[in-house]
């Protein structure tokens, strides 16, 4: 690991004026970063640990019905909080279906936004990467890319984000606070991550020194609850990250569709709102035609990257059975394996 | 620049004054306490077998910063015993052979003990199996290692029930 600089601001306004200069990095858990800087992958001057900050580790009920998560928040702490599980089980869902429980008690809201792509030839300083070393190439487009982006990649990558946590944010319409050198802004978390096109060094809008502080759910986000879970295919049940995912949640009214939310992991360089998708399930009855309708909706304009053209099925099948999965309704309690399609719970399991 | 931090290591206060803020927690408690019982093994967070309790829940020492935990409460496998009497997750191992080669098991024991303060998986099988995949074991040795945690579980609940009896 390069030698690094420690700072330890006292304020967020300290932090933000540590971390805009260059070759600065925030420290939060660590999780992700401290795995990249072994691997020579981030090679930092300077640490701003913010784990010490006040007021970032709340979990907020907002007078207008909305939720305020504190960026240091760990994902277990969140996922474990009766409240937020009960208000938001398909978010819930996703994290407990993320890493391990050693790294969940750790790893923090904004750190889950922000981790790095799982690209094996971004991890491997020996390839070239262009999200790594900008300009070098990408080993991916000819490598072993099985796991790869079937949606909104580029020539420069092929690389995927690896959050659950942002999956279902994205369906619910999470904003994003962000503190910056010109003071408290916000944005849709939809709108934080960049797709690579010609820059994939460049994977989220935050500029230098910009610090996540908190994440917002909207009060809408709630009245999905009765009808919401996160599916997630992955090579091994437990501790992997995902092939492909889905979020799906549903507002049902009189034997209809009100609302429809829909969202997959695993296939972009961003958590993908599959819009289109909702819109043909808008007013639809809640039906396994109507759900095969929005996975060809949801898929629309993917294209293989690699050797990855069956993501694209798989893709589709996974929103079909997540919507399914979601009209049955959300289970009492979350399942024993956590957003698996082979967990031992009711509905329908055979989409 | 030194930096200098204090934590709680198995109940002591240690002080320490570190010369590099490279050092992990896993590096500190191997190499500075001689705590050799939290095992080194991927060194990536993947593996589990440098699984210590901080501030009470279980974590990856081998991602900790040990700068970035001044002031925190450490737990490892050499401070749950009560002198000669194991910690009841220890003598469950035993008893189900929850291991072979025993490097992994320090870690899986102490992620147990978090595991079992969390509170989330209770006696199922299955959720002890997923509340655990952070504990890799090479051996092979998973069966018997959940049947141990299921007996350590076992015992606390009867533990419960007597108390609240």
């Amino acid at each position: 690991m390069k030698q690094f600089d420690y700072v330890r601001p006292g304020t967020i306004a300290e932090a933000v004026a540590a971390a805009a200069r260059p070759g600065a990095v925030y420290l939060a858990a660590g999780t992700n970063l401290l795995d990249l800087m072994k691997g020579g992958v981030s090679r930092p001057d300077r640490l701003v640990d913010v784990t010490h900050l006040d007021g970032l580790d709340g979990i907020e009920t907002l007078a207008d019905g909305g939720l305020r998560i504190g960026a240091l928040v760990n994902n277990a702490d969140l996922a474990h909080n009766a409240e937020f599980a009960r208000s938001y089980p398909a978010v819930a869902e996703a994290l407990l279906s993320g890493a391990s429980a050693q790294l969940r008690n750790a790893a923090t809201v904004g750190g889950n936004l922000l981790q790095r792509t799982r690209c094996a030839y971004f991890y491997d300083t020996a390839s070239r990467c262009n999200k790594r070393e900008p300009g070098s190439g990408c080993d991916a487009r000819d490598g072993e890319n099985r796991s790869h982006a079937v949606l909104g990649w580029s020539e420069s990558c092929i690389a995927t984000h690896p959050s659950d946590f942002c999956v279902p944010l994205v369906a619910l319409d999470a904003v994003v606070e962000i503190e910056g050198s010109n003071g408290r802004r916000e944005i849709a978390l939809d709108a934080l991550h960049r797709l690579p096109g010609d820059t994939p060094g460049r994977e989220s809008v935050l500029e230098p020194g910009d610090l996540i502080v908190a994440v917002r759910l909207p009060p809408a986000a709630r009245g999905v609850a009765a009808h919401a879970r996160y599916l997630k295919v992955r090579e091994r049940t437990s501790y992997a990250f995902a092939l492909v995912s889905a979020a799906a949640a549903l507002r049902i009214e009189n034997g209809r569709i009100a609302e429809a939310r829909l969202a997959l992991g695993g296939v972009a360089a961003k958590p993908w709102r599959a819009r289109a998708a909702e819109d043909v399930l808008g007013n639809a009855a809640p039906s396994a035609d109507a759900f095969q309708e929005a996975a060809w909706r949801a898929l629309e304009g993917a294209k293989p990257s690699g050797d990855n053209a069956f993501k694209i099925e798989l893709a589709r099948r996974i929103v079909v059975r997540a919507l399914l999965l979601a009209a049955a309704g959300t289970p009492a309690r979350i399942p024993a394996l956590p957003a698996s399609p082979f967990a031992s719970i009711s509905g329908a399991i055979h989409a | 620049m030194n930096h200098s931090i204090s934590l709680t290591v198995n109940g002591a206060r240690r002080d320490f004054v570190l010369d590099d803020p490279r050092v992990t927690l896993l590096a500190l408690l191997r190499e500075r306490l001689h705590l050799t019982g939290t095992k080194k093994g991927c060194d990536r967070g993947q593996c589990g077998a440098c699984t210590i309790l901080v501030d009470g829940k279980r974590i990856n020492s081998c991602l900790a910063l040990a700068i970035s935990h001044d002031g925190a409460d450490v737990l490892t496998i050499e401070g749950v015993a009560r002198g000669d009497q194991l910690h009841p997750v220890q003598a469950a191992f035993i008893v189900n052979d929850g291991f072979q080669c025993c490097f992994c098991t320090p870690g899986q024991i102490m992620s147990a003990i978090g595991m079992m303060r969390e509170g989330q998986a209770g006696n199922d099988p299955e959720r002890v199996r997923e509340c655990m995949s952070g504990n890799l074991c090479r051996c092979g040795a998973y069966a018997g290692i959940v049947d141990a945690v299921l007996e350590a579980q076992a015992g606390m609940d009867e533990t419960n029930q007597r108390r609240s009896a």
